[in-house]
């Protein structure tokens, strides 16, 4: 019996860093927690959570779960659930999460917690609303809570050591109305955006796709960085993928450095990245919204700025 | 084929946001309503799925009399008729929001029911899975591209998540939720917005639909404006900026 069970996030075997925010969530919660892993060949994501802390780890190893679906996902969470008497079910609030949780939640009765910030006295919550320009602390009525961590907002659990017991779960996933059919993947040699350090991110100032790659490319490099990009970008140009946008519908990033390129600094982009440590921002127009948020604000044009800045940066190390 | 479209009416997505005094609530003052963005995208893609296969499509809201504006505009679009549930936005949570739907559903019975991926104001993304649990039927979130077999039977869907794009195919009835790059939602022409005038906004209440459960899972307690950043410092050059980086941030 544990107080909390974590469903694990992991793509192609390896464990997404985000399960660790949902660690570090439960361990805030308390009462001790279980992780279900659920894939096919997954065996390796639960070794590596082993030393965490949890109680048990629960694997679900499938051909079913191979392509993810949510309704396979969905049962394999509700028995992981039974089977360890939770009252927690926790997993990210990335689209993995955001997809199958409030199934999870319709199945066991449970009221939902979306993309939760943090705790509240009184075992409250506290989330975002208004593309973050709210923050409601909400108080969950049901037994059985639900709940999506937004990773950005809590640091990554530290191994405890010691090495929780794995258990594998049989689960009936029942009849499907829906097939995968294919993924195409962003192939992409840097750090994942919700992962990395240092973001680096343009927007429609830069001209056009190419010009992006041309000036975003060579800044990334110098800071091993992740490479972001607002709506308007990502919207018009084709050779800019869609999961590299950052905001209110995108991805929200929470990096040491945050540098903003020709962003103008919409509410919806701020919403994904303010919280950032340190945020720097390069715009020629020196009324962009994006200086109320930035620490250090350059007020130039990007195709100086950024190879200046670049080789200036390696200068200083 | 039988399309419903939930479109829900919220505030302006580029109003400055702010609480009223007492802080219980968001200040409407002087803010302006339209439907949810994502909704548009929703309404569009079924409209344009419609004509190909001769369809109709209904949109269901749910709230009070206040609405109507909202879903008149939405009928201006091309949707037929529209039903409005009678309950007021404040005692509603995802769950109840998608228990109502879910008895929508059942009255209506269509091939496929539509949803935005999240309402720009509470932010949930919840309501569209929900109803699918609910209703046992497949769903596809987050969709970018929508495609229907020639009989009418099969949806495929690609899917904007992280990491890249995924497909799925559902056999229809199902749910779908429309991300943003789905379409470009049409404008209304003035001959359609005054036909819309005429066209059906169907009221239910709870008690229509048998539901007698309207305890909410999730309560709002209070609610607050975070700490606004520190407005920085403008650098004069990239030097400073290098510098300030480097021994003030310690970022390099
Ligand atoms: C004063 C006030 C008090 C509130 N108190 C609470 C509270 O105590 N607890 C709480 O959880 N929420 C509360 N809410 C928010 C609540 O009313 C939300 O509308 C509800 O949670 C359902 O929408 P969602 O934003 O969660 O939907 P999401 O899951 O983000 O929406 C997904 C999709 O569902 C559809 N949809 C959702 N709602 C509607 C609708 N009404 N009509 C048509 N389509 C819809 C749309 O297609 C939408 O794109 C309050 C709101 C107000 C203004
Ligand atoms: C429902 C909804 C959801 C949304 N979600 C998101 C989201 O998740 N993420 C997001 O980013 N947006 C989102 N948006 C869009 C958002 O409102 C803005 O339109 C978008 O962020 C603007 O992108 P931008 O800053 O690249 O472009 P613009 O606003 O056009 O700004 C371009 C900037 O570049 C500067 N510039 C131009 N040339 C140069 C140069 N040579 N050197 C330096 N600076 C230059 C200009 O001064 C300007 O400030 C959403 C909108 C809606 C309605």
């Amino acid at each position: 019996m544990a107080n909390i069970l974590i469903v694990a996030e992991q793509s192609g075997g390896e464990l997404k860093k985000g399960t660790l925010a949902a660690v570090q969530l439960a361990n805030q919660l308390g009462g001790g927690f279980d992780v279900l892993v659920v894939g096919s060949g997954v065996g390796g994501v639960a070794t590596a959570l082993q030393g965490y802390g949890a109680g048990k780890i629960y694997v679900a190893d499938d051909a079913v779960f191979g392509n993810y679906l949510a309704q396979p996902f969905k049962a394999a969470t509700v028995a992981a659930a039974e089977a360890s008497g939770a009252k927690f079910i926790v997993s990210t609030a990335g689209t993995f999460g955001k997809d199958f949780l409030p199934r999870v939640a319709g199945a066991i009765g449970a009221g939902m917690v979306a993309d939760c910030v943090g705790l509240a006295e009184g075992g409250l919550f506290k989330r975002p609303m208004y593309a973050g320009n709210i923050i409601a602390t909400v108080k969950a009525n049901t037994e059985r809570v639900v709940i999506s961590v937004r990773a950005s907002e809590f640091d990554n659990a530290s191994p405890v050591g010691g090495e929780s017991p794995i258990e594998a779960l049989s689960v009936d996933v029942g009849d499907v109305a829906a097939r995968f059919v294919s993924f195409d993947a962003t192939e992409s040699e840097r750090p994942e955006l919700t992962e990395a350090d240092v973001v680096v991110s343009g927007g429609r100032g830069l001209k056009d796709g190419p010009t992006f790659w041309n000036v975003m490319n060579p800044l990334a490099d110098v800071f091993s960085a992740a490479v972001g990009a607002t709506r308007a970008v990502v919207d018009s140009w084709d050779e800019v993928p869609n999961d590299m946008q950052v905001g209110q519908t995108g991805k929200v990033v929470a990096p040491k450095l945050y540098v903003a390129v020709a962003i103008s600094g919409a509410i919806q982009h701020l919403a994904g990245m303010k919280n950032s440590k340190t945020i720097v921002a390069i715009n020629k127009d020196a009324e962009a919204p994006i200086f109320q948020v930035a620490d250090y604000g350059l007020v130039a044009d990007a195709f100086q700025a950024v190879p200046e800045f670049i080789e200036k940066v390696k200068a200083a190390r | 084929m039988k399309i419903l479209v939930a479109f829900k009416r919220v505030i302006d997505p580029d109003a400055r946001i702010k609480l009223t005094a007492d802080r219980s609530g968001v200040d409407t003052d002087s803010v302006e309503y339209k439907a949810n963005p994502f909704c548009e995208n929703a309404l569009e893609e079924a409209l344009q799925i419609a004509e190909e296969h001769d369809g109709e499509v209904v949109l269901v809201s749910a709230g009070g009399p206040d609405i109507d504006k909202t879903i008149r505009a939405g009928l201006a679009l091309g949707a037929e008729r529209a039903i409005r549930v009678e309950i007021e936005d404040t005692v509603l949570d995802s769950d109840l929001a998608a228990r109502v739907f879910a008895a929508v559903y059942k009255e209506e019975e269509p091939d496929i029911f539509f949803f935005g991926k999240q309402a720009i104001d509470s932010d949930n993304n919840q309501c569209g899975q929900l109803v699918a649990e609910y209703l046992g039927l497949p769903q596809a979130c987050f969709a970018s591209e929508v495609v229907i077999d020639d009989d009418g039977e099969v949806a495929t869907v690609t899917r904007e998540v992280d990491g890249g794009l995924e497909t799925i195919a559902l056999t229809l009835p199902a749910v779908i939720t429309a991300d943003l790059r789905l379409n470009t939602p049409r404008f209304a022409k003035l001959p359609d917005i005054m036909k819309a005038g005429r066209k059906t906004i169907d009221v239910m209440d709870l008690d229509d639909l048998d539901i007698e459960d309207t305890a909410l899972k999730i309560e709002l307690v209070s609610l607050e404006e975070p700490s606004a950043r520190q407005a920085g410092v403008k650098v004069g050059s990239i030097d400073e900026l290098v510098d300030k980086l480097k021994n003030e941030a310690r970022a390099l």
